[in-house]
């Protein structure tokens, strides 16, 4: 589905040069969820917005079903962690959810409907009337996923899309993630710097190092599902993942040390 | 009425929401401590003008008098509107939107498309600088020669004097899209025009709407000294001719309080447009605040 082959990226030249991704290679299957943890500033962001193509990276290639990404791609949603900025606040939420589906050629009745029914999905079948800012902060997080849900991508981006909510709301948000994908068939790359979070959520977790990234370690999460926020966090498996990909992301691994060392300088 | 408020006050206590019951009282009392000064104001010039019995400042009373006569005594059918005030209000009236609406209309068009491209913008900023800086009357004489005397004369310096406020503010408004917005609206794919019409003007919508309430004043005075400079024969400030060459000082005086009036109908009719247009910019950036 999603091939990410020796992605680099940096930002400006000279000296003020900052290099974010220093070669990232990702393998995505179809259908899978996979979680892409690393430390705050180490350039998930810039991979995502890669892949979405709103940055073209200075090295490297990517591919969607094989075709290389070139400019935003056809069929794909993102799922961006400041919600307030990304949903329009002078349209109701249903005009938000409906605004992209122009495009999918669905009629008006067939838009409001789209609209309808993911924010049911979301769990706010009755807000479409309301406005974003009338909403909390989970509210409206709800209503872009709602969004990008009613777009029906085969590939969704979400990049720390539960960063500025409370702690209470991400695990809802975190299971509402869970369930509505078994109703979608969508390939979802999560980018978080929550490592709990990651391992909850994912099929796989992707460990990145700091600036400029590059894989640090590619787990797959063996856990039985369906996931329960006290119960899976408790399994010995998990508590395993978790510490294993904190040493990754970490940089507690020798033998990636190396890689590490240059361009340290820069922070 | 006085149970309404006391129910609201007391669900004000539950709710931060300020449309409470001493909120809306304290806005009567504002309301009626503006009229108050108003009225004051008045009686102060009444009673001061005549006592000077000076002709040069007659009171408002012999104002609004003459005002009554020369416009506002006619037939019931006529909206009680005297010829005088059909032959010369509406002509005025009409150069004024007609000139505000054609210039509103040219600068957010061209605000949007300068706004969106900043080499465009860099290149044509001089201009826009020296074209503002020109004082619209002073393009009267050109306009009287090129145009003839007739409405064009007043339209075009409207236009001219009016289009400024616009195109600065839209540019401004059109040039500065949170990136967000801006990534959201490429990653799902939108359209040209949707782009446009659902993201960049509605943005964009506080920062214009500052702009055309700021041409809506500017458009009065300049139809007025349009008419005054520019060879009208009819219209509001035809009619300051008309009063000054006749020595009606209280027919002068009833035009300059006309303008007056007609300024802060529109202006306050525009804010009510405003508010309804904008509810959501209001109340976002602060959703606690009720309109001042």
């Amino acid at each position: 589905m999603l091939d990410v082959i020796n992605l680099s990226h940096t930002y400006g030249a000279g000296p003020q040069a900052h290099q974010a991704l220093g070669g990232v290679n990702l393998h995505v299957a179809e259908g899978q969820l996979v979680s892409v943890v690393g430390p705050s500033g180490c350039g998930k962001s810039t991979l995502l917005r890669s892949i979405a193509g709103l940055v073209r990276p200075t090295g490297g290639r990517i591919l969607i079903r094989g075709a290389q990404v070139d400019g935003v791609p056809d069929d794909l949603a993102v799922v961006f962690q400041d919600y307030s900025r990304s949903l329009f606040p002078w349209m109701s939420v249903g005009e938000n959810v409906e605004l992209p589906l122009q495009r999918r050629g669905l009629d008006r009745t067939a838009r409001r409907a789209a609209a309808a029914e993911a924010l049911d999905a979301v769990g706010l079948g009755n807000a479409a009337a309301k406005f974003p800012w009338e909403l909390s902060g989970g509210m409206q997080q709800r209503v872009s996923i709602a969004r990008a849900l009613a777009y029906r991508p085969s590939l969704l981006l979400m990049d720390e899309p539960f960063g500025s909510v409370d702690a209470q709301t991400r695990e809802d948000l975190e299971d509402l993630i869970l369930a509505v994908r078994g109703h979608h068939r969508m390939t979802i790359v999560l980018i978080t710097h929550d490592i709990d979070e990651s391992v909850y959520v994912g099929d796989r977790v992707v460990a990145l190092t700091k600036a400029p990234a590059r894989v640090a370690g590619d787990l797959q999460v063996d856990l039985p599902g369906p996931r329960d926020q006290i119960a899976t966090r408790e399994l010995p498996g998990f508590v395993h993942l978790r510490a294993e990909i904190g040493r990754l992301v970490r940089g507690k691994h020798a033998d990636l040390l190396p890689n590490l060392l240059p361009n340290r300088s820069v922070h | 009425m006085s149970t309404g408020m006391r129910m609201s006050a007391r669900t004000s206590h539950a709710q931060p929401s300020r449309r409470s019951g001493p909120r809306l009282n304290a806005r009567v009392t504002r309301a009626l401590w503006k009229i108050g000064v108003v009225a004051a104001v008045v009686a102060m010039w009444e009673w001061r003008a005549r006592a000077a019995e000076n002709v040069y400042f007659p009171p408002p009373t012999a104002i609004l008098a003459r005002m009554r006569e020369a416009w506002f005594s006619g037939p019931f059918t006529h909206a009680f509107l005297t010829d005088e005030a059909i032959a010369n209000f509406p002509p005025s009236l009409g150069r004024m939107f007609g000139g505000w609406g054609l210039a509103c209309l040219a600068g957010i068009v061209l605000g949007v498309a300068l706004g969106r491209s900043d080499t465009l913008a860099a290149f044509v900023d001089p201009l826009i600088q020296f074209g503002r800086a020109v004082p619209p009357p002073t393009l009267i004489p050109i306009f009287l020669v090129l145009l003839k005397a007739d409405t064009r004369v007043q339209l075009a310096t409207i236009m001219y004097g009016v289009i400024w406020p616009v195109l600065i503010n839209t540019i401004d408004g059109a040039r500065y899209i949170d990136r967000l917005h801006d990534d959201t609206a490429q990653v799902f794919g939108l359209t040209r025009a949707q782009r446009l019409f659902r993201i960049i003007l509605p943005a964009a919508a506080p920062k214009i709407f500052a702009g055309l309430r700021l041409s809506l004043a500017l458009s009065l005075i300049l139809i007025v000294v349009s008419e005054l400079a520019g060879g009208s024969t009819n219209g509001i400030g035809y009619e300051l001719l008309v009063a000054k060459s006749m020595y009606d000082l209280a027919g002068m005086w009833g035009v300059i309080v006309l303008l007056g009036l007609l300024g802060y109908l529109f202006n306050a009719s525009f804010l009510l447009v405003e508010r309804r247009v904008l509810a959501w910019h209001r109340k976002q950036s602060d959703p606690h605040t009720s309109e001042r």
